[in-house]
Parts: structure tokens; sequence; C-alpha cells
């Protein structure tokens, strides 16, 4: 009985004959922009977390706004604001469930295994990453980010909660503001 | 039974390999010989505690040919399918091993596979699985990383070609019998028996369906599915299951993904006095009628939460004909095991970590 091609077969008898290979990177990387920015914000992670705060209290003094202006009808323009702001910044990739002040100012979403805990045992020995060898380590960045920071070294020791997938594409700053203003509440009352 | 289906040495150990047959298991069996198979679904338990498995697999002994270990149906976090699989061989059950791609990218799936083969699993039934918004935990991540198609091929190519996705060998291929599900009740209607045929291309070997109560309906779909001839290449199972009540029925109808049930069931349940036995008489109607649709091979019960009445709708149905199918032999150590259950249940537990504890205050 002649063998049906399968997946298998064909994956052989197709692949690397074709002209165009993609660039030798992990799908994540080809999304990124160059780390430049990230990795000067992250140099600057004194300045950012000095700077983030304000912002939080900023948006947390205008949550009377936000309830007036209804906080879904501000989830469209605050979400499209954020993601270009965090992704320019940041490399952010939208979870949803921002831990920059946890992780040195380095979004750990850009580690390729999405570790939010700490830098693997992968690392090499140069600081790069394991997966992509030309790409700094997103932990070696994050503690260097968080020896900066006023907090930083006690808020790398958070442990950080598995990502609530559900969230993704939605803005951490709403939900951070709204949370943060509902506990001021229930401490008033 | 044919006494051929039981292993003489060893009631949990594969069957003699057959020509022609893939696995070495009594499902495939009972369908090659055109007998009416009758499978059933395990409600998996949220335990570590084998017992549990043993209980509940018991209740179908002697009515059922294949028993399926669901993959965290409808998302819902339960004891894994594999190591329920496992479980049932070393009894010497038929399970069905259900693999969903939602929470297993390839690498956990062929491996997967290998394993519960190892393990005497002789049917997989390759499923997408329900999203994980269905679920107890949807902040989870979805993996999807194949579908029930690719898993059928990929779980065939390994058996056949004897080779992983990569290409790499494998020196002992699992042999499994190869199964599937169709849902004849959800649009696009005049699709769906084209997908089956896609999944038997795919390398299907038997199916399972969705929840049967619209009759008509499946009797159109085997229509079309016998004019294309692909009942002769691979066995339908349709699947039914009785319903608690019409409240369940609607609920059902509104929260679980795929399943179909018309007004007039709702309505004949309604105007019932006990809804429940009416539910399983609606149910064993259901299943005369499915026996007599030409090109149906088999029936696949779900009672999620009414297992004990699996014997009784499958007797009162009269689909077995008569037959009996596998039941454990009482063998003359079956005494002995049995009175040392009732030792252990009686026992005090011991739980290692407060032992520990006892042990070090005690110094």
């Amino acid at each position: 009985m002649a063998r049906l091609e399968t997946w298998t077969s064909k994956l052989r008898r197709t692949n690397a004959k074709s002209d165009f290979q993609p660039a030798n990177v992990s799908p994540d990387r080809r999304k990124q922009r160059r780390f430049t920015i990230r990795l000067w914000v992250v140099r600057n992670a004194r300045f950012f977390e000095w700077f983030y705060e304000k912002f939080a209290n900023l948006f947390l003094f205008l949550h009377p706004l936000w309830k007036a202006v209804g906080y879904h009808r501000a989830e469209k323009p605050v979400t499209f604001v954020e993601r270009h702001v965090k992704g320019l910044l940041f490399n952010c990739r939208m979870c949803g469930q921002c831990a920059l002040s946890s992780t040195g100012m380095s979004c750990p979403m850009n580690c390729p295994k999405q570790l939010r805990n700490g830098p693997c045992g992968g690392v090499r020995a140069n600081g790069n990453c394991e997966v992509e060898p030309d790409m700094p380590c997103v932990w070696v960045q994050a503690w260097n980010g968080a020896s900066k920071m006023a907090h930083g070294q006690e808020k790398i020791m958070d442990v950080q909660k598995p990502v609530n997938q559900s969230l993704r594409e939605t803005s951490s700053w709403l939900r951070v503001t709204a949370e943060a203003a509902q506990a001021k509440e229930s401490v008033k009352s | 039974m044919s006494i051929s289906d039981i292993n003489p040495l060893d009631a949990g150990a594969p069957l003699d390999p057959l020509p022609g047959h893939s696995s070495r298991g009594r499902l495939e069996r009972v369908l090659r010989r055109g007998e009416f198979a009758i499978t059933s679904e395990l409600n998996p338990p949220d335990s570590a505690d084998p017992n549990e498995v043993y209980e509940r697999a018991a209740i179908f002994e002697g009515w059922v040919d294949g028993i399926n270990a669901v993959d965290a149906s409808g998302a819902n976090c339960h004891m894994s399918s594999v190591a329920i699989c496992a479980l049932l061989t070393r009894m010497g059950y038929a399970p069905i091993l259900q693999i969903a791609c939602r929470d297993k990218n390839r690498i956990a799936i062929q491996g997967d596979i290998l394993g519960a083969s190892a393990m005497g699993v002789q049917n997989i039934l390759c499923l997408t699985g329900d999203g994980v918004q269905a679920g107890d935990q949807p902040g989870a991540k979805p993996v999807f990383d194949l579908d029930c198609m690719s898993l059928l091929e990929t779980a065939r190519t390994m058996r056949d070609e004897e080779r992983f996705l990569s290409g790499r060998k494998i020196t002992y291929p699992p042999n499994v019998f190869l199964g599937a599900a169709i849902n004849p009740f959800a649009p696009p209607h005049d699709f769906r028996p084209l997908r089956l045929k896609k999944k038997i291309e795919a390398g299907a070997q038997f199916v399972q369906s969705q929840y049967c109560y619209d009759v008509p309906m499946f009797r159109e779909y085997m229509k079309r599915v016998v004019d294309m001839g692909l009942n002769e290449k691979c066995y339908i199972m349709a699947g039914v299951g009785p319903l608690a009540s019409a409240k369940t029925a609607r609920w059902m109808r509104s929260n679980v993904p795929g399943v179909h049930i018309p007004d007039h069931i709702i309505t004949r349940l309604e105007g019932a006095e006990k809804q429940k036995a009416e539910g399983k008489r609606l149910c064993i109607e259901i299943m005369q009628e499915i026996k007599e649709i030409e090109g149906v091979s088999g029936i696949h019960v779900m009672a999620y939460r009414q297992e004990e009445f699996v014997a009784e709708i499958v007797h009162d149905s009269g689909v077995l004909k008569g037959r009996q199918p596998w039941k454990r032999e009482a063998v003359s150590d079956a005494a002995l095991v049995a009175e040392r259950m009732e030792e252990l249940v009686d026992e005090q537990k011991q739980i290692p970590a407060e032992m520990a504890e006892n042990a070090a205050s005690n110094t």
C-alpha cells in the first residue's frame, strides 16, 4: 500500500529549497523594535520610577473624570495612547498587567520565555539571552534597573502571579487606577 | 463478548495483534467485527486518589466497550486524561484517551501519545478542545498549537511512519486506534460531511458525535455521509445523553459550546411529571432510532453526573442485542484484595507531613 503523504514527509521534501529564508531570529524578535530605547529607559530607571509614581497619582487624581466620562468610554483612547507610549519606551506587549515597577523598568514580556519572576538559568556569560544570542537578557537589565531605583530591589522580590491572559490588550493604567480608587474609598468608609 | 477479547495472562495487557488492526485493543475488535459498540465517558475526579477513578469506572463494567477519559473538558481542570487512562489500563478497562489541543503544544502531545501507548492505551480521540473562556480558569493561556486535524495527522505519522513531526525516528511506534469528534448539528451544515471526510483523510478511524437530540437532522447528515461512502472508511458513533431536566437542557443549550437541543425536546421535558425519568426515556428512544440509521456503528453515551444510569439506558434500549461487553472476572485473590480495601478505609489516614511534624515534636 502506498503511504499517504503526511506533514513530516512534506516538510522533509519541501524544506530549505526556496530562495527566501527569513532572518534567523525568533518570531518575538521580528515584531520587536530595536532595543536601544528600552536599554536607555533601564539606565534611567530611577527617573522613570519617579515619573511613573507622579503619573499614577495624576491618573488617580483624575478618577472622578474617568468616572464622569465612563471608564468604558475612556478605554479605547487611553489604550491607544498607552500602547504607543509604552510600546516606544518599553517595547510593551500589552499584557494588561504592568509589572514594570517590580522589574526594574525592563518589560518582562520581552523575555522569549515571558518570565516575570527573574532570569532563567540559561543567561549567557556576556549577559545576553539564551534564545536570542544578540539580545541583552531582559532580567539582567531588570536587575541593573532595579539597583538604580529607590524601591526597585524590594519590589523585584514580589512574586508575580501568573499572567491573566484574558486581560491582554487592555489598559493597565485604567485598571490600576480604578483599583487604587476603590482601595482608597474602602479605607475611607 | 468474544473470548478472544481477553488476554488470559493479564487483563491489563494488550491483546494479540490481528492483521489489518492498528491497535491491540478491544474497541477496535468490536467495531471491526461489525458489532454495535457502546462507549461512555468517565467524569474525571478532582482528586489524587486512584480509587475515585476505579469507582467511577466500575459502574460501566459489562456495559461499554470503551471509556472516554476526558481531557479537561469544558476547560475545567481535573485529573489528567493520560493518568486516568494509565490507571484504567491497569485494571483491564479499554480507555479512550482524549487529547485536546488547548493545553499542550506539539512537543507535549507527541510525548503524551508515546507515554499513553506505553501504558497500554489503545484508543486516542483527537480534539481541538473548548476555548479557555468556557472553563474555571479563563486567565489561562490558550495553546492550540495543533488543531484536531493536524493532531490526527501527527498521531498517524507517529504510528504509520514511525517518526515524530520533526522526522526523527521512533523506535517502537504507538499502535493506537485513532478517533475524532464530529458535530453534525452545527453550521455550516453542508460542510460537515466534508469535514468528516477531511478527518478521515487525516487519520480518523472512528468518530464520536456531539449530543444528538435532533434525530432528523442526524439522519440527514448520515444520508450524505453514506452517499459519500464515508461510513465504510470510518466507524461512526452517535453521541447521546440523558437530560436531567428542562432547566439543564436550557442551560446546556446556552452554555455548552456546540450543543443543539430542539425546542420540542425541552417542551416534552417540561410537560413531564418526573423530568429525570422522562429524560432517560427520551435518551433511550433516541438510541433506538439511531441504531436503525444506516452507517451508524455505535453509540457514545455521555451521561455527565448521571453515570449510574448508563447501564440502565444501555440495557433498556437493547442496542447491545444481548451481547455483553468486557467485565472483570472475579479472580481468586479478589476477595483478599477487597478485604484489604475495607481495612484501608477504616485505617487512619497517614499524612507524611503530619507524621514528620509529630515525630519532630516528640523528640
